[in-house]
């Protein structure tokens, strides 16, 4: 942290003072900062129980005492916490009166993207007329969805709703002191997304749908919880492809996800916070922790397309903790410019019989650097369990950077552990092939990079997956050299 | 169609071609031979435009447009078409969505529209039955697990999809038995017309038992030292190349 512990104290009385116990406060955005009097707050603002400004406060105790981690294969300035607000009212995006008021050449990525006018003016926060399609179609969804038990609101409003849901299985997953940034994001978190999936139900549709056209609001302190309840399957997916700005630099997300005997959890990310310009200036900070936990025959699959932000830090995990359960990770992570991007997952075999496959594809541009970091923890009690992993790199430059850092413990010898990796250069002969055959430098790129990461991009459901092969060919514009 | 005047090429600082002349008239076949490491496969690389080459010296009209002042990919929508000696693998990537876009990028260029699935397929159904290409190889990634053979088939296969005015084989005879060889030979022959013209490259004089040149052009050390009729290559076949090398020399 960049405060001493005097000057923290002061800062703490101070804010003390200025603040009070007061709850009753007009504005929309508290000062900066972060102490205990900033958490009651934002608990306050949001009509908490208690129980759960105990848990922040808690979280916060544990945050104060860790410090930021060292061994990511990234760079950056180290955000100042205190520079920070940590509540803002529901964001109420700005609202432009028409598209050509949106930056052109965020126009022309969303053109290229094939984003209809009308979603990006929704993306953009371009006044939209009232009887828009999208609305009427929301709005049969969440009936459909009802109809069926599913639950599907914020977090705030899950709170509320479904307190007891909510507090038997927030932290579950990630525990308040988990690890840095998840302490913090426990500590502050106000948006984020809640999904119940009833006994033996299957959600009819991919979440995502209803998700786009809702826009929960992607906030700095997203929380995200996910129960899929015996036998009950879910498809869902976050994110979207459309170039997404933000204010804040720092996004430290947290996401949850419990498979209960049975369930299925397919969870989908499309990451393109904004990357930074050419030199790599003012780009989000994406440090996020995200985990499943399966119970018996259970199985979590986490596919993500990864190509925004400056810093990404992220390792969307599994444990296994039931006989039988199933873990997969599929990612394709695009770094270009000076992007660096540390991300992988962790497989946990607790329970007999469990497997995982991990299928991470990295492309490197630009001077950017490119790191997978993976663990494959066996445990004594995993018997027969078995994990496959591949883990593929290609460089589109000879100055950017492909980094694979495996991590295997085996403490089962009945386990079978396999692991790959390779690492290639984008052929000069391969695009001269294609070229050969009429295809531009473009289209060569794009057609070569999509085969090399068709094992993921296949996992994506089908809507997302044509977008994420016009985002992984856009990501990659003129970078060969 | 295509003439060359006074080719120099180098790669990585060495001088591979040396002042070479071709002159290749549509509907033509001329048969390029010549000891391994004479040029030929840099010949091919230049006309096609691979940058990995650098032209120092010379000119190439092709059909009236300045070829070397075209991209790689430029020159191969104005019907140029090179069957590599060693085809590439492109994992992940179908060999016939890879052969649907590039006809689709040719059409572009034509003013076409793209081509409808049906017209697509049963050209495939077409061309693949020409080359005796396995049903399956159509649907693999391109070139990926492909044995030699079936490499080289590909290659005369999507040549005939593509339809182009010159195209330049490189070496597709090695590696064929000679069933094989037929099946190629017969691809090619099928596509010979007055409008096209093809440059052969070969290393045995076999292969052009099945495709028969106009004229058959002598290769060594960069330079074209010898020109005859197709009854050249018998010659060759017969005596090597050392009476000609020495005659140069
Ligand atoms: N990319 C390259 N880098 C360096 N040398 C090359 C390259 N390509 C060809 N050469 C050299 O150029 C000469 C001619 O090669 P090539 O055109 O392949 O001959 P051929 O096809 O007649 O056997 C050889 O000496 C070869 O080593
Ligand atoms: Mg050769």
């Amino acid at each position: 942290m960049a405060y001493e512990g005097d000057e923290l104290l002061e800062e703490v009385t101070k804010k003390e003072y200025e603040f009070g116990f007061v709850t009753d406060i007009e504005s929309d955005k508290i000062p900066n900062g972060l102490n205990e009097d900033v958490i009651r707050l934002i608990s306050s603002k949001k009509d908490e129980p208690k129980w759960l400004l105990d848990w922040r406060l808690d979280a916060f105790k544990s945050w104060k005492e860790m410090t930021e981690p060292e061994w990511a294969h990234v760079h950056y300035a180290k955000p100042d916490f205190q520079a920070i607000s940590y509540y803002s009212a529901p964001k109420q995006k700005v609202l432009l009166d028409s598209l050509d008021d949106v930056d052109p050449e965020l126009r022309k990525t969303m053109d290229k993207l094939g984003i209809s006018t009308e979603e990006q003016k929704r993306l953009q926060g371009v006044a939209v007329d009232f009887v828009m399609d999208s609305v009427s179609v929301a709005t049969s969804f969440k009936e459909k969805l009802g109809e069926l038990g599913i639950i599907f609101m914020s977090i705030s409003e899950a709170v509320k709703q479904h307190p007891e849901l909510v507090r038997k299985y927030i932290g579950s997953v990630v525990p308040q002191k988990d690890n840095f940034y998840a302490a913090l994001n426990s500590a502050v978190f106000t948006d984020g997304s809640f999904c119940y999936i009833p006994k033996g139900v299957r959600c009819p549709m991919e979440l995502s749908t209803y998700f786009r056209i809702n826009e929960a609001g992607t906030g700095q302190f997203e929380r995200t919880l996910l129960i899929a309840d015996e036998g009950s399957h879910v498809s869902y997916l976050e994110g979207c492809t459309a170039p997404q700005r933000d204010e804040n630099q720092l996004h430290a997300a947290v996401v949850e996800l419990v498979a209960l005997d049975d369930a299925e959890i397919k969870y989908s990310t499309v990451q393109n916070w904004y990357p930074g310009d050419a030199t790599g200036k003012g780009g989000i900070f994406n440090f996020v922790t995200k985990r499943g936990i399966c119970e018996k025959n259970a199985k979590i699959s986490w596919t993500q397309v990864e190509t925004g932000s400056a810093v990404t830090w992220k390792y969307p995990s599994c444990i296994l903790k039931g006989d039988n359960s199933v873990g997969e990770f599929y990612s394709v992570a695009v770094t270009n410019n000076y992007q660096q991007a540390d991300t992988g997952t962790k497989m946990i075999h607790i329970g007999k019989n469990t497997k995982s496959t991990i299928i991470s594809k990295g492309i490197s541009a630009g001077k950017s650097q490119n790191s997978y970091r993976g663990l494959v923890q066996i445990n004594k009690s995993a018997d027969n369990a078995r994990n496959f992993s591949q883990c593929d790199s290609l460089l589109m430059t000879d100055t950017s950077g492909a980094h694979t850092f495996p991590y295997i413990e085996v403490n089962n010898h009945t386990a079978k552990v396999e692991h790959e990796a390779t690492t290639s250069k984008i052929g000069e002969e391969q695009l001269f092939y294609c070229k050969q055959r009429g295809l531009n430098e473009e289209k060569a790129i794009s057609m070569i990079v999509n085969g090399y990461a068709k094992d993921v991009l296949n996992k994506l459901p089908m809507e997302f997956a044509v977008e994420a092969q016009k985002l992984l060919a856009i990501s990659l514009e003129g970078s060969v050299g | 169609m295509i003439s060359i005047k006074n080719l120099h090429a180098e790669v990585e600082g060495n001088k591979i071609l040396k002042g070479l002349n071709l002159e290749v008239k549509a509907g033509e076949v001329h048969a390029i031979m010549g000891p391994n490491g004479s040029g030929k496969s840099t010949l091919a690389s230049v006309l096609a435009g691979n940058e990995a080459y650098e032209v120092t010296e010379g000119s190439v009209d092709f059909d009236g447009a300045d070829l070397l002042d075209l991209d790689v990919d430029e020159r191969a929508k104005e019907g140029m078409f090179l069957a590599f000696q060693y085809p590439v693998e492109i994992p992940g990537v179908s060999n016939i969505n890879f052969l649907k876009a590039a006809l689709n990028e040719k059409r572009a260029h034509q003013g076409l529209e793209p081509i409808k699935a049906k017209d697509f397929l049963a050209l495939v159904q077409e061309k693949s039955e020409l080359v005796e290409l396995a049903g399956k190889l159509k649907n693999r990634s391109v070139n990926e697990g492909f044995s030699g053979g079936e490499k080289k088939r590909n290659e005369i296969f999507q040549m005939a999809m593509l339809d182009p005015k010159f195209a330049i084989l490189d070496e597709t005879d090695s590696g064929l038995d000679i069933d094989a060889l037929k099946v190629v030979s017969h691809g090619v022959n099928s596509m010979r017309s007055p409008e096209r013209a093809f440059l052969v490259i070969t290393h045995y004089q076999r292969l052009l038992d099945y495709i028969v040149p106009d004229f058959v052009h002598v290769l060594y050390n960069g330079k074209i030292i010898k020109t005859g009729p197709k009854e050249l290559a018998l010659e060759l076949e017969e005596k090597g190349y050392d009476w000609l090398i020495e005659e140069t020399v």
